[in-house]
């Protein structure tokens, strides 16, 4: 174990060294603030976009108090009911039906007086607007009969609500916490399909093979990796709380998780571990498998779905914790860190944590050994020899000095 | 054929391995021992099974039959650190320097780092590399690359090195350095396999050797003993063309005018002279001529083997002229 272990430290360092100083780095770590960028000005198109249409403007060409009435009664109005029409004073001498046969004519014209209106429009603004007129008009003709009475309101202070209003809120932070989970992980992990192709494609497998266990190459890659993801969501976690700082209470605010904030971000970074080794190494051996960056890029999109089909598992069981379905998507390797960090959002045992990691590693360490069981039966083509050949050991009787100790 | 017998002075020992690719048998029980120490070539022709056998030694495939310890040890990467390997299709990170390249390759075989990156130093400037130290591999040429690969292979200070074709693709020059490299490495108690399908190679480089074709070993041991399979060859050239003394030449003797080429009787030539001096041949020449690896490798594999031979080193045989 610890040849395998320090093999892996050797490709790690490579691996590491090699992503960090490429200049292709500079430009993963700007990917947020690209994406923010993207994302304020979709946000802006799409306000933009979204701008409610011209409200519809009745002229009122009546005597100037009532005119007044029936804008101020349509104000009162328009904080309870929707579709009201605008009310625009006409001071100009003029008759209804030039107005409308003007260039840019009111859907209606409202003339006469509060006692005697008439309401002036073509046929489709005749059938529309005379309810939504008359009832601005009861309103005006109201207002001017009784005086408005003052509403006294009160603010009543009350002591503090008990915890279960904040534990209905904890979801909320669960959710929170396994969407960005599952975004970082999502984002960093499948860069691993393609961890294997340089490998392969240079020829340096060979020598990698021959010099140290095909477990060491996976795990040293898989280190690497985690390395880099670990550092540039350390430099987008900077970003971002620069910009909490700047937003200041702009931003909202999550209820406390049940184990504290402190462990709470702990078992994030833990799980984020486990989480990008369980879909690393499964990617890693996936990838492996393919010959050429395309097949690579074509395993992506299912590779990609079925981690989005496992968040949403680990997502309905946010509401369900203690429930069967929440004890599944623990023990099911690929939901369980999603489902684990939703539980430490809601639950405040730390035990179930410790055995959830010491699960989560066990699986990679399976995960990765059928990986290269299968990289080395699929892509070195070799395999199906050992049973045979340990048979033959045994019928040779154990001639010459034999090392069955493994690597050391 | 029988294997010598194991002995803890054979670096490497394999015992009847057999090894299927999609149902077609690329290696054959194939029994192999390499003694410690010395220079072993593997010959063959290409897709003969070398580099299949190579790899089920290092344990980078399993056979699927058979056994193989390695410096004594069944699982070869448990001594790994004590072997280097040059694979046949070379390989190095593009990005790397050429000094870090050779490190990483000690690193893997259990060399500290900054001893390695010591060693490369050393290594590359003993080869006249020394100013390609800090370049990267991407901007080096192809032999200088594989000058680097083959130091990487060398920098743990193994006890055994495995070289798999590696005379390939380098000019006359280099060969030569790659000779020499062998030679050094050999004076110093390592053991040195290497598979090759130029003859010469073999022929100038080892003490023992394997010949391989179609996935079987006809033959495996010294140099001396497959040339001493084949008798040695007369050639005589007379005066006279024809005459009695004609009854005296062995059967099998093949006339070209007034030459004439057979093997070496066993009693010698001394009787077949006196019949040719007795009969007035007139000799003009007559010259003894040891068989050389390539006729024993023609012998022992057969004419079409060694066709496949000829055919896949063609390319090289220009530039393998004796340096």
């Amino acid at each position: 174990m610890n040849e395998i272990v320090r093999a892996a430290l050797v490709i790690a360092r490579r691996d590491f060294t090699a992503l960090v100083r490429s200049k292709a780095f500079i430009f993963f770590l700007l990917t947020p603030i690209v994406m923010l960028v993207v994302a304020v000005a979709a946000g802006g198109i799409g306000a933009r976009m979204a701008k409610p249409p011209a409200t519809p403007v009745v002229a009122v060409l009546m005597p100037s108090d009532d005119s007044a009435r029936l804008i101020a009664a349509r104000q009162r109005l328009d904080e309870a009911v929707d579709g009201l029409p605008a009310l625009e004073a006409v001071r100009t001498a003029t008759s209804a039906e030039s107005l409308l046969r003007g260039s840019n004519p009111p859907v209606a014209v409202l003339s006469g007086t509060l006692d005697a209106p008439r309401l002036s429009s073509d046929g489709e603004g005749a059938r529309h607007w005379p309810d939504r007129v008359r009832l601005i008009l009861d309103q005006a003709r109201h207002d001017a009969d009784y005086r408005r009475v003052a509403l006294d309101v009160r603010t009543i202070a009350l002591p503090a609500t008990p915890a279960a209003d904040a534990e209905v809120d904890r979801s909320t932070t669960a959710q929170m916490g396994q969407m960005a989970l599952f975004l970082t992980t999502m984002l960093l992990a499948g860069m691993v399909l393609s961890n294997l192709v340089e490998e392969k494609t240079n020829k340096i497998i060979e020598i990698l093979a021959a010099s140290i266990p095909m477990e060491s190459i996976f795990l040293g890659k898989l280190f690497a990796m985690l390395a880099m993801a670990l550092i540039a969501i350390a430099a987008w976690a900077a970003f971002g709380a620069a910009i909490g700082l700047a937003a200041g209470s702009a931003l909202p605010s999550l209820p406390p998780p049940a184990v504290g904030w402190p462990v709470f971000i702990l078992l994030g970074i833990l799980y984020f571990s486990t989480a990008y080794l369980l879909f690393g190494s499964l990617y890693l051996g996936i990838g492996a498998m393919a010959a050429t960056v395309r097949e690579v890029q074509t395993l992506a999109m299912p590779v990609n779905m079925g981690q989005l089909g496992v968040f949403l598992f680990a997502s309905y069981a946010v509401t369900h914790i203690g429930d069967g379905v929440e004890m599944a998507a623990c023990i099911i390797p690929f939901s369980s860190p999603f489902a684990a960090l939703a539980r430490a959002a809601q639950a405040p045992d730390i035990w179930p944590h410790l055995v959830l990691l010491l699960w989560q590693g066990l699986c990679t360490w399976a995960i990765i050994r059928i990986g290269t069981t299968l990289f080395r039966r699929n892509v070195l083509k070799s395999g199906g020899g050992r049973r045979r050949r340990k048979a033959t050991r045994a019928g040779a009787g154990g001639q010459g000095q034999v090392d069955r100790s493994g690597p050391s | 054929m029988t294997p010598p017998a194991p002995s803890s002075a054979s670096a490497i020992v394999a015992e009847g391995l057999v090894k299927d690719f999609n149902g077609f048998r690329a290696v054959d029980h194939i029994d192999l021992t390499v003694p410690a120490g010395s220079i072993f070539g593997i010959l063959g022709p290409n897709g003969a099974g070398k580099t299949t056998t190579l790899r089920m030694l290092l344990g980078i495939i399993d056979p699927d039959e058979g056994r193989c310890t390695l410096l004594g040890h069944d699982r070869p990467l448990s001594v790994a650190k004590q072997v280097g390997y040059l694979p046949e299709e070379r390989g190095l990170y593009p990005s790397m320097t050429a000094g870090e390249a050779i490190a990483f390759m000690g690193a893997l075989r259990g060399l500290p780092l900054a001893e390695g990156r010591r060693r490369a130093r050393d290594l590359m400037e003993g080869h006249g590399l020394g100013y390609a130290l800090k370049r990267q591999v991407r901007q080096l040429s192809k032999g200088m690359a594989q000058t680097v690969q083959l130091l990487g292979t060398i920098v743990h200070e193994p006890r055994l090195i495995i070289l798999d074709e590696p005379f390939s693709g380098l000019d006359a020059l280099n060969q030569q350095r790659l000779e020499e490299m062998i030679r050094a490495q050999a004076a110093n108690g390592v053991t040195i396999i290497f598979s090759t399908h130029v003859i010469a190679h073999a022929e100038r480089l080892c003490e023992d050797i394997a010949i391989i074709a179609g996935g079987k070993v006809p033959f495996a041991g010294p140099v001396e003993e497959a040339r001493n399979r084949l008798r040695p060859r007369v050639r005589l050239e007379t005066r006279a063309a024809d005459g009695p003394w004609r009854a005296a030449l062995p059967p099998g003797t093949v006339p070209q005018g007034r030459h004439w080429r057979f093997d070496l009787p066993e009693q010698g030539v001394e009787p077949l002279l006196k019949a040719l001096i007795e009969g007035e041949a007139g000799i003009m020449s007559l010259s003894i001529e040891r068989p050389g690896l390539h006729d024993a490798f023609v012998a022992i594999a057969g004419a079409s083997a060694a066709a496949d031979l000829a055919r896949t080193s063609g390319s090289q045989n220009a530039a393998e002229a004796r340096p």
